[in-house]
């Protein structure tokens, strides 16, 4: 019974979805009840701590832990010695997690300890003696690419290149996206702008740091209670690392304190796992915010040039990108996505979007919300706003003439289905936002963006209990809300209360695989095959029905939370509700419990537009936020409060990469501001509220419409700001953060 | 290693702990009291995360010694609820949908209702600049500071929870 796209789509009359109900997990996160990943504790359990590089790059001569072990209370040290070979995928994650021969960036792992306390942890890490030969560094992309730049990984070839060059680069490949001649676009325009851009790489920034307790025995089997987007590759990763059976490893998601796309990779867990075999006891490991931004994933720093032609009508001709994302040191940036997403607003005949994927002496990046498409599309936005200014053309009607609309072929490939973006911009022109007055040193912003969104592998159980109440598994970590969405969704398709489904995350032993929770694909996905799995119990209920009237299954239909005769013709039967035949489960035929395993098609993408006002400060360089609209495609939005809260939340990290937020390396290629003093994240007194408009272009692809929702909202704001500001100085920005000291520079100020 | 013992009230039980004099006090709530709710989120009193309330002030327990605790009333999220019933801001936070991942709820509660203790009727400004060292990455505050005036405006109305709340004040 499994849903078909194109099929029985679009169910438009709701009970449950669309309304604001209360969130299951609500009571224990107002209460301190909830348990993240560094709450839980094991008897017997230790402290793992973890020994970092001091050097951006640098030979390790020797480690010797031979102090550290003789610490009273220390039961274990390990070093890259203590992971043994394991398959090529995650060679990579092994060498990130603790380093091997060289260390790669400052902060990089080099040793780990247990003790019986912290402060034991602490003095051992102390005594463990690192010999270092230091390398020449390079952090920036740009630095990185010139021949002359201190190499990383002498087994490195430029992929992606016609000929497989002769020398290493950290250059780890070239992609290429687009179609149509560009240079023929060009030439029809009236004016083409070509300009370069610069981002600084940012934090995702989840308040809550990296934790596990890693629980190993001598016969090899585990538990590992972790906070993750994603236990099942938890699981596949750390197994391979240690050489595991998967299922002899059973990782618990805990409640997860933020991820942003941070927590879609290990780090502590294979480390944490590695101590507690060695020490045969219960190990936690908890990163301090210091080692959470010096080694965990941040997102690129990139240089991307744009160039576009656009004629006096407001048609853009053609439209070029080159995009130089560092990703750290390893290969593996956002750079593809971000050069399919670069242009993906705009339906263009010509298009050209090249990638270059970069590594540096910086921590490997991780996902971050919609990976690698915020910078492409500040870079192209910002130079489609100057194209407007100067042919002096409304930047909504300019994006309405151009957007990319149903049908039209995407400029990394496909051709779209059902999309939403003309829709986000007619409801920004419409909206009163777009109208309001602004006074001098004020500007206006305005621009859009785009993500593909993801389905994925998902796996689900419904459980119904004599009681006619329902057990949902599902195999996503709840990052946002998604167990409330996810269990309205079941209680829609039974037509049950939505009180009556407690919606869960099961572990890795008891759900089959489930993809992690990225792609914006939780609601999708989980509510999905939470519907299928709902229709799967009532295909069973429905024969239970049939047999309890002695009729055939086909004459028996699922109408508001009951079974009932489908016609006259079967009888007249009293409807049974789902209580009434979870009664009686037991006496004709068990328990009853609907499944759905999928690998989920049909995530319909997903576009917004964001219009944003500021106000400069030219003596101080400051720039406020006055007003912030949000129009974004939900698809439906099954439970608004929280789709709302996926707008104003990406909105919000947009602002603060816009303004604030920037890793900072010295010469010495150390991280100058690993805190939340230097780091600075946007704060309540910073920022306006954030104006949310929910725009519902339901995609085919699911049965209720859904689309993600949670990574497009941090794509366009870069953009937005940028223009504003631009608009409001007087001077157009290039480069992010546009902090007080690079605004006054552009002013001229200093 | 050498402890320190010490005598203290939380939530308004008596308490006595040893622990070592390194010790934060978020470390002795989290880890020696099982009191997980309040989070460490920096370590350096720059998310407020941690936040509890000593002797009536706001602060954020990562940046106190345990053994500071002598002699003190302490207020944590666990003690916010009266048994079951959620104190307004509780109850708000969930009507506003005014968390997501909920990390930094417990702290955005504890400095809230420190606030109203002060303010009964804060302006928008006054809420954003009270909840400036508080760090949420999710919700860009807009739920969160919505929640927090419509818990005064109900507080205000309702003689009931204003009593409760001053009689906790009194008791802090």
């Amino acid at each position: 019974m499994n849903f078909q796209a194109g099929k029985d789509t679009l169910k438009r009359k709701f009970d449950t979805v669309g309304t604001r109900t209360p969130r299951p997990d609500g009571l224990d996160k107002v209460t301190g009840r909830a348990q993240f990943g560094a709450d839980l504790t094991a008897p017997g359990m230790l402290w793992g701590m973890i020994l970092r590089s001091p050097h951006a790059h640098a030979r390790i001569k020797s480690i010797d832990t031979s102090k550290a072990e003789a610490v009273n209370g220390v039961h274990a040290v390990v070093t890259s010695r203590d992971f043994g070979p394991c398959p090529d995928d995650v060679l990579d994650i092994r060498e990130n997690v603790m380093a091997r021969g060289k260390v790669l960036y400052d902060g990089h792992a080099v040793a780990a300890v247990a003790a019986t306390s912290r402060s034991a942890a602490r003095q051992a890490l102390k005594l463990i003696k690192v010999d270092y030969k230091v390398l020449p560094h390079v952090t920036d992309v740009d630095e990185a690419m010139k021949p002359s730049a201190p190499i990383l990984n002498r087994k490195l070839f430029t992929k992606g290149l016609d000929k497989t060059p002769r020398k290493p680069s950290n250059i780890a490949e070239r992609f290429e996206f687009g179609h149509g001649d560009v240079e023929a676009g060009m030439k029809q325009a009236d004016l083409v702008i070509e300009r370069t851009f610069k981002t600084e790489a940012t934090h995702q920034g989840y308040i809550e740091p990296n934790a596990c307790l890693a629980n190993m025995g001598s016969d090899g089997r585990a538990d590992l209670w972790c906070c993750t987007q994603g236990h099942f590759m938890v699981r596949q990763v750390c197994s391979a690392l240690l050489g595991m059976d998967a299922s002899a490893l059973r990782v618990t998601a805990s409640e997860i304190g933020g991820g942003f796309g941070g927590k879609t990779t290990v780090f502590v867990e294979p480390v944490a796992l590695a101590l507690s075999l060695k020490a045969s006891r219960p190990v936690k490991i908890v990163m301090s915010r210091s080692e959470v931004l010096r080694a965990s994933g941040p997102t690129s720093s990139t240089s991307i040039d744009v160039r576009i032609g656009m004629k006096k009508d407001g048609t853009i001709t053609a439209g070029d990108a080159t995009l130089r994302y560092q990703g750290g040191a390893f290969p593996g940036s956002a750079v593809p996505y971000g050069a399919m997403a670069a242009f993906a607003c705009y339906d263009l005949k010509a298009v050209r979007a090249v990638g270059y994927d970069v590594i540096a002496n910086r921590p490997k990046q991780a996902a971050y919300r919609a990976p690698g498409a915020p910078m492409a599309a500040y870079a192209v936005e910002s130079v489609v706003d100057e194209l407007c200014k100067e042919l002096n053309l409304d930047p909504l009607d300019v994006r309405l003439k151009n957007a990319s609309s149903d049908g039209s072929k995407a400029s990394y490939g496909p051709n779209f289905d059902v999309i939403g973006l003309r829709a986000t911009l007619e409801a920004a022109k419409a909206h009163p936002h777009y109208k309001a007055r602004l006074k001098p040193n004020q500007g206006r912003g305005v621009a859009c963006g785009f993500w593909f969104n993801f389905g994925g592998e998902t796996s689900v159980s419904l459980n119904v209990s004599a009681d006619g109440t329902i057990g949902l598994s599902v195999g996503t970590p709840d990052i946002g809300g998604s167990r409330a969405s996810i269990g309205n969704m079941a209680a829609e398709e039974l037509g049950v209360p939505h009180d009556k489904v407690r919606c869960i995350i099961a572990d890795t032993a008891s759900l089959g695989y489930n993809d992690v929770t990225d792609g914006s694909r939780v609601t999708f996905a989980s509510g999905l095959a939470a519907i299928n799995a709902a229709r799967d119990a009532i295909g069973k209920m429905c024969e239970r029905a049939a047999g309890i009237w002695g009729i055939p299954v086909d004459a028996v239909t699922w109408e508001d939370g009951a079974a009932r005769p489908s016609s006259p013709n079967a009888g007249n039967h009293e409807p049974l509700t789902l209580a009434d035949i979870a009664a009686q489960a037991g006496a004709t035929g068990g328990p009853i419990s609907g499944h759905c395993e999928i690998n989920a098609e049909g995530a319909g993408v997903s576009f917004a537009t964001h219009l944003v006002d500021t106000e400069v400060d030219p003596d101080t360089g400051y720039v406020k936020i006055l007003r912030y609209t949000v129009f974004q495609d939900a698809g439906k939005a099954i439970h608004p409060s929280y789709v709302e809260g996926q707008f104003q939340g990406g909105a919000v990290q947009g602002i603060g990469w816009a303004l604030n937020e920037e890793y900072i390396y010295g010469e010495d290629g150390k991280l100058q501001n690993p805190g939340f003093l230097d780091y600075r994240i946007p704060v309540a007194s910073d920022l306006p509220m954030i104006d949310a408009v929910i725009v519902e272009v339901p995609n085919p692809g699911h049965p209720y419409g859904v689309r993600g929702v949670g990574e497009t909202s941090i794509v366009p704001p870069l953009a937005a700001i940028s223009n504003s500001v631009s608009s409001a100085a007087g001077v157009r920005m290039t480069q992010l953060p546009m902090s007080p000291p690079r605004l006054l520079k552009a002013l001229g100020r200093i | 290693m050498f402890q320190i013992h010490v005598s203290t009230s939380i939530n308004g039980d008596d308490t006595e702990f040893s622990c070592e004099a390194d010790e934060t006090l978020l470390d002795v709530l989290r880890d020696r009291l099982g009191l997980t709710g309040s989070k460490e989120g920096c370590g350096t009193g720059d998310c407020g995360a941690c936040s509890v309330i000593v002797d009536g002030r706001l602060v954020c327990s990562c940046l106190m010694l345990g053994a500071e605790a002598q002699g003190r009333e302490i207020e944590t999220i666990e003690g916010m609820a009266n048994g079951s019933e959620l104190h307004p801001l509780q109850q708000k936070f969930l009507d506003h949908a005014a968390l997501q991942c909920g990390v930094c709820t417990p702290g955005f509660l504890v400095a809230a209702k420190s606030l109203l203790e002060r303010n009964d009727n804060p302006t928008e400004e006054e809420v954003r600049y009270w909840l400036a060292g508080n760090l949420c990455r999710c919700t860009g505050y807009d739920k969160i500071v919505r929640a927090v005036l419509d818990t005064a405006k109900e507080m205000r109305k309702s003689p009931k929870t204003k009593k409760t709340a001053a009689k906790k004040r009194v008791k802090a």
